[in-house]
């Protein structure tokens, strides 16, 4: 275990001016499980792209000493060769080959120079499969019909493929849920006993006090300090956070003091149907209410429904065959599109807010203003820039977007600033009611903080407002009542003392063990 | 810390400046093909009278590029323009020739049963969902056959004067003797007020970023592109001047230019555009109905194709079935030379249109010179080639 097979001295990278890195430091010990931490765009992955050779050689200063031996890798074949491979946080997989071919992809089992053997591809296949815990698998499926967390499995197979000796993970668990990344870390500490050495990048401090050896915690390209597991003890969390953050966060959930008024918005008897099968009921007879000041959240596992029903009760914007009752102050109302539902004063944050929420090539008053054009931002059809300008820029000030103006691309924003602007985005268009879809997936601890003194002044302005979060810790600690939904349906309600995450869980099973006795 | 905020300031205000200069690098790489060609053709290319034909071989490139832009704002072209202009036309020439219409009935209705083909590409595009490309490309096949059906596979003309005042006609002329050269007053004053409109935009636009307490840009950079804007809009008018005064279709060009600008820029409808080409499903989620927003790109280009046919066959005084053929191709060249994103999302009015006219240009100093219509493809395809790989690197070079 004292053994270094990795040495990273005095790496300094900057891109045209600006310091990414700044004389960083890094040793890993063979056989060990090494995490880096450190808050979106502190340098991490930066750092693992120099490992890689992604930054050729040159570009960078300082060295990589592997295994006792001064590296120059000018591309990722270099690195390959030398058997440390990456895994990225995108996968790198193609859904319409099999698992056997994306396996090899790149790393073909030849013969005769370019032939592929597929008998051969097929055989070692299964055996890496196996290594993995994913023997079951059939090698000759498709990778896009597998779950994300298989998906990521199979990722690590491509690495075991190369005969892989230092891997590296790129926040392989922010796709997951918790089953999924529980069997991820499984494997790890699976494969550090077969003396495979691991850097893994996180966000998720429970998961890296868990499979860690040693923490080297990255602040603005700075390294801060590296935290070693002595004997098994548990590692000091909050000492990871303070050196993420550089300072100490007391109360991960802020204080709200928001008064709970009448009920605002109320649904009764939801049904909606799977937009591909209009017999298949994805949300089965969901009733809930949401109060003025009021923070409720949405607990369950994913898959659980939670995303359908928010989308659908956003204008139909999920499903077919919808039916049900929609109250707003008390009055039925009918939503039938997403124009209509911003025009009702409800707003949906969507998961994905590259995919759903942002136009990344352009600015951020552009995407600021895009939902509520219509209504605040122009007259007969054309647009007040001027207003426009200013709105965007007093909400960047309000809610504190760290970018250089409201012109600024969102693209160049880094996650938690990008979350900000979908947050403003539908601010602007001032909601009673507004469903916020994990608002902080992806987003490091201090912005997750910003993000809760957000919703916190939403409610305290009298908004409704809904979470929908996989983080239970994270939903249980700022919301004033929870339901959860099961399979489509509301399993249960909690509140006040009784809102725990055993009781989250407990409902969950009870729920799916009735529905199991009654089919 | 500070030296590193510094720094990210300093680096943007450099990339800003790259942004800036990519936008006049267009108009640069326009006055610069130009100017090799006056060379190559010992200034042939800047007599009055070539310079006229510039502006009326170009019109229906412009025309069509203007709305080729928004099917390219969304990743998407239209193939079938070329087709639907030589349809259009045939359809104008029988109304008039074979059946005695009205000449502005004929118009009228014409550009009605173009807006009635978009609407048919865009029933397939936005109701069924069938991919532009192909619907398109189904569209192209389908309307040069029913050109060639309508016109019997013959020429069909000649267009009375009336009819082909909109391609080949002038606005009102008054011409004055200046040191023995008839000039024509209208052009030289129009060149001369547009000038002064430019100047006033400016300062306009400067004051109000003052007031708004946003950076203004660099004075010298502003001084240098009033220069070249007025500049090549003086030559223009000075050499319509020494012709026959402003062509009609310069009006009708300008006009349109001037509307699609605005629309693109200033308009909820421009925006949506722009935020369907950009992100489609975050676009749903805004409240913005995508599939009507494609609908009405569509019909807007049926409509367009329809004035470039008329505009066409006014300019030839006739209607052929081979009119219009690869005018699809020169209007999405436009779009792209002028540095509109193939992923749909970005692109300017301003830069299709100099993309156009660097076509336009490259056309006509090749004509001039006598080079065969086949190495004028071959040099049109290279110049498109070059233009969209170096707006790719440069991209590339940015992000790096």
């Amino acid at each position: 275990m004292s053994e270094t097979i990795l040495e990273m001295r005095h790496i300094t990278k900057d891109f045209s001016g600006v310091k990414a890195l700044d004389d960083v430091n890094l040793i890993v010990k063979k056989g060990e499980i090494h995490a880096l931490c450190g808050e979106n765009g502190a340098g991490k992955s930066t750092l693992m792209n120099v490992l890689s050779g992604v930054y050729p050689y040159g570009s960078y200063s300082g060295d990589i000493v592997y295994k006792g031996e001064t590296c120059q890798f000018h591309d990722i074949k270099e690195s390959e060769h030398k058997k440390i491979v990456i895994i990225h946080q995108e996968l790198a997989l193609i859904p319409r080959l099999t698992i056997a071919e994306n396996i090899f992809i790149g790393n073909e089992n030849t013969v005769m120079g370019n032939v592929i053997d597929w008998d051969l591809t097929q055989r070692k296949a299964m055996e890496v499969l196996k290594i993995i815990g994913l023997e079951h698998e059939n090698v000759n499926q498709f990778v896009g019909d597998l779950g994300v967390g298989k998906q990521q499995l199979i990722e690590i197979a491509k690495a075991i493929a190369k005969d892989v000796e230092l891997l590296i993970l790129d926040e392989p668990t922010s796709a997951l849920n918790d089953e999924e990344s529980n069997i991820l870390l499984e494997l790890l500490l699976d494969l550090k006993k077969q003396g495979i050495t691991s850097i893994m990048i996180s966000h998720k401090l429970n998961e890296v006090s868990r499979v860690a050896d040693n923490i080297t915690v990255i602040r603005d390209g700075h390294t801060i300090e590296t935290i070693e597991r002595n004997n098994n003890e548990e590692i000091d969390e909050n000492r990871i956070i303070k050196g993420m953050v550089g300072r100490e966060i007391t109360n991960l959930y802020p204080q709200r003091n928001a008064k709970v008024g009448d009920v605002v918005f109320e649904v009764k008897d939801w049904n909606v149907c799977d937009p591909e099968d209009a017999g298949k009921k994805i949300i089965k007879n969901v009733s809930f209410k949401v109060r003025k000041g009021e923070v409720v959240g949405f607990a369950g596992l994913m898959g659980a429904g939670r995303t359908e029903l928010a989308m659908s009760l956003f204008g139909r914007a999920y499903g077919s065959n919808i039916s049900g009752h929609i109250y707003k102050n008390g009055k039925e109302i009918s939503i039938p599109d997403v124009q209509t539902a911003i025009d009702q004063k409800i707003a949906y944050v969507p998961e994905d807010r590259k995919t759903y929420g942002l136009v990344l090539i352009n600015d951020i008053k552009w995407n600021m203003t895009l939902a509520s054009l219509n209504d605040r931002f122009s007259d007969r059809q054309v647009i007040n820039q001027d207003k426009e300008i200013h709105q965007a820029e007093d909400y960047r000030s309000r809610i504190n977007i760290k970018a250089s103006s409201v012109n600024q691309k969102v693209e160049s924003l880094s996650g938690g600033n990008q979350q900000k602007v979908v947050l403003a985005k539908w601010m602007l268009s001032e909601p009673d009611v507004l469903i916020l879809d994990e608002p902080t997936r992806g987003i490091d601890v201090g912005a997750k903080y910003e993000i809760y003194t957000i919703i916190n002044s939403l409610a305290e302005a009298g908004k409704a407002v809904i979470v929908i979060s996989s983080e239970m810790p994270e939903l249980l600690g700022i919301s004033d009542r929870a339901y959860v939904i099961n399979e489509g349906e509301i399993a249960g309600e909690i509140s006040g003392d009784n809102m725990g995450q055993e009781q989250i869980m407990k409902i969950i099973m009870d729920h799916s063990a009735k529905r199991g006795s009654l089919q | 810390m500070s030296n590193a905020a510094a720094n990210v300031s300093n680096e943007k205000q450099m990339k800003e400046h790259i942004q800036q200069l990519k936008q006049y690098g267009m108009i640069i790489a326009l006055v610069l093909i130009y100017a090799i060609f006056a060379f190559l053709t010992d200034f042939k290319n800047a007599a009055p009278m070539n310079v006229n034909n510039l502006i009326m071989q170009n019109s229906y490139v412009v025309i069509l590029a203007l709305g080729m832009l928004l099917c390219c704002l969304t990743g998407n072209v239209d193939l079938s323009v070329g087709s639907v202009v030589a349809f259009c036309g045939a359809i104008a020439a029988i109304m008039v020739i074979d059946y005695h219409i009205a000449i502005p009935i004929t118009f009228i209705v014409v550009l009605f049963i173009g807006v009635i083909i978009g609407m048919w590409q865009g029933f397939f595009i936005s109701v069924l969902g069938v991919s532009p490309f192909i619907a398109s490309l189904a569209n192209m096949l389908i309307f040069r056959g029913l050109a060639m059906v309508a016109l019997n596979g013959q020429t069909k003309g000649p267009l009375p004067a009336d009819f082909t005042i909109v391609g080949a006609g002038y606005l009102p002329q008054i011409f004055v003797n200046i040191g023995g050269m008839k000039i024509e007053m209208l052009a030289l004053t129009a060149g001369v007020l547009l000038s002064i409109v430019i100047i006033m935009m400016e300062i306009r636009s400067r004051q109000n970023k003052k007031k708004q307490g946003f950076a203004l840009p660099a004075l010298p950079m502003t001084i240098f592109k009033l220069v070249v804007i007025i500049g090549i809009v003086n030559f223009f008018s000075i050499k319509l001047a020494m012709y026959m005064g402003l062509p009609m279709v310069l009006l009708i060009m300008l006009a349109l230019i001037l509307i699609y600008a605005f629309v693109t820029t200033r308009t909820v409808p421009g925006r949506q555009i722009y935020a369907v080409g950009g992100n489609r499903k975050a676009a749903a989620l805004s409240g913005i109905k995508t599939d009507r927003v494609m609908f009405w790109i569509y019909t807007n280009m049926g409509l367009l194709a329809a004035l470039a046919g008329i505009v066409l066959s006014a300019r030839n005084a006739s209607a052929t079935p081979k009119a219009g053929d690869m005018f699809e191709m020169d209007a999405i060249a436009a779009c792209y030379i002028g540095g509109t994103a193939v992923a749909g999302g970005s692109g300017t009015v301003t830069g299709a249109i100099v993309g156009a006219f660097i076509m336009g240009v490259l056309n006509n100093g090749m004509s001039l010179l006598g080079w065969s219509v086949d190495v004028q493809r071959v040099v049109k395809g290279m110049v498109l080639l070059v233009a969209v790989a170096a707006d790719l690197y440069f991209k590339k070079k940015k992000s790096a």
